[in-house]
């Protein structure tokens, strides 16, 4: 086992360098490089806090979808076979009948908008058509 | 060799004895030479070439020099975009005016043209006060300059033209999902569904004219007074007009000003009134919506293509390789775009 900080508490450290003391202090394409990768770490603290969730989730959809499978414990296995089972959605969206898309496109939204959970919270809250959003006639 | 091993101080040089044989001048000079964008399609270069001509005059001019990044085959030779750009400004286009084509001196394809001054930074366009009445000007602007590309004459042009026997619309769209089939490293079910709606809601065959092929924001320099020039051409071909302003309307290009769908500074409406009256005819609002919808799906296959580069190992740029994690925006819009309709 590992000692402290954790994982997190790494990459918060990595975050918060790069934001505080080479943003700011850094011209050019290289100031802007810097934004990019202080991103890049806060997707990747994001992907290790909500990973786990987000793909037992879209295996369990998938089952609706597909037919039910054994769920892979390990999370590579599981990655491994979620992409194989998607493999096979895609074939079924390219060739299925139009009474399987609504069921296949409510997946698709939700396993998008697990996806942008991740990596990019802030559009899905200001992304939704108004006729969406709760409170607009 | 590419320019890529060429070191800063080589490319000038080179640029100011090219010039100086161009010009047949006394001598040449390159003052303040700095790499614009070093992008995986191509090198910016601009600079000042100070000229002491044959008579002893001597002029400055701003330039800005397009190259090749590597040697083989690229999106456009730099010949066909020097063509392209020069046919746009000899009908009136704003665009930068050409200056030369080169030669071998760069060791990959170039060309020279004149170097436009302002702001191409969307973030700067839309939120700084300086462009504040620019921003007024450009939905109305965004549209008659948009007409005046769509009747460039392209007859002369080495342009990619529409396959023999598909529409403009069908032919991208098979093209896109070419490219797509062929580069994705995972599954896109987003994406299935987004080619399966737009074959089935192809808009009706249109006229071919030049479309631009990258009208976007970023792509506009801009003064206080609006926009002055239009960039990046090596995009353009011959295809449905309808495309240009689909791909204006593209959620990204508002930086965050979504309830702006023209390149978030205005409304559908008033880029559509500026481009009917300035050409003449009418715009039918489905087949925008069409090229809209195209539009993210072919972005968002671009940042597959962006992000390979990556995984590929053909660029280290952290840049390249987070935007693989922008697909699902993409996605995200299209599929916020289909939903109102069946997916028949």
């Amino acid at each position: 086992m590992q000692d402290r900080p954790a994982v997190d508490e790494l990459l918060a450290a990595i975050e918060h360098f790069l934001d505080a003391e080479i943003v700011p202090n850094v011209p050019g394409s290289r100031g802007f490089h810097a934004r990019v990768a202080a991103n890049a770490v806060r997707i990747v603290r994001r992907e290790l806090d909500l990973q786990d969730e987000h793909l037992v989730a879209e295996w369990e959809r998938l089952d609706r979808i597909l037919g039910p499978a054994e769920r892979p414990a390990n999370l590579k296995t599981l990655a491994a076979e979620l992409r194989s089972r998607n493999e096979a959605l895609c074939a079924r969206i390219r060739d299925g009948h139009e009474d399987d898309l609504a069921l296949i496109a409510e997946h698709v939204r939700e396993t998008v908008r697990d996806k942008l959970r991740t990596t990019n919270p802030e559009l899905l809250s200001r992304s939704a058509p108004l006729d969406r959003q709760p409170g607009v006639a | 060799m590419s320019s890529d091993r060429l070191t800063p101080e080589e490319v000038g040089e080179r640029l100011a004895a090219f010039l100086q044989r161009h010009h047949r001048a006394r001598s040449v000079h390159i003052d303040d030479l700095s790499l614009l964008t070093g992008g995986a399609s191509r090198q910016t270069w601009s600079f000042d070439a100070v000229i002491q001509h044959a008579d002893g005059k001597t002029e400055t001019l701003p330039l800005v020099a397009r190259a090749d990044p590597r040697k083989g085959p690229n999106v456009m030779s730099r010949e066909a975009e020097y063509r392209v750009l020069d046919a746009a400004v000899a009908a009136g286009v704003m665009a930068p005016r050409v200056h030369a084509m080169g030669d071998d001196s760069l060791e990959v394809p170039f060309f020279l043209m004149e170097r436009v001054e302002g702001e191409t930074i969307a973030r700067r366009i839309l939120r700084d006060d300086d462009y504040a009445a620019a921003r007024e000007r450009m939905p109305a602007q965004l549209g008659t300059i948009l007409a005046a590309i769509h009747a460039v004459p392209t007859d002369d042009l080495p342009l990619q033209r529409p396959e023999q026997g598909l529409s403009p619309a069908e032919t991208e769209v098979s093209r896109f999902e070419q490219t797509y089939r062929m580069i994705t490293p995972d599954p896109h079910p987003a994406f299935e569904l987004a080619l399966r709606w737009l074959k089935r809601r192809l808009p009706p065959p249109a006229e071919s004219t030049l479309v631009h092929g990258d009208y976007r924001m970023g792509n506009f320099i801009v003064g206080p007074e609006g926009i002055r020039s239009v960039l990046d051409w090596e995009l353009a071909h011959v295809g449905d007009p309808m495309e240009d302003l689909g791909w204006l309307c593209v959620r990204s290009w508002r930086f965050g000003n979504d309830d702006l769908p023209t390149a978030g500074v205005g409304t559908r409406e008033a880029l559509f009134q500026a481009y009917e009256s300035a050409r003449g005819c009418a715009i039918d609002p489905e087949a925008v919506r069409w090229w809209e919808a195209f539009g993210n799906l072919r972005w968002g296959i671009i940042t597959i293509m962006q992000a390979r580069a990556y995984l590929d190992g053909m660029s280290r740029s952290v840049e390249l390789a987070t935007i693989g994690r922008r697909t699902a925006e993409t996605e995200w819009e299209l599929l916020n775009l289909m939903e109102d309709t069946t997916y028949a």
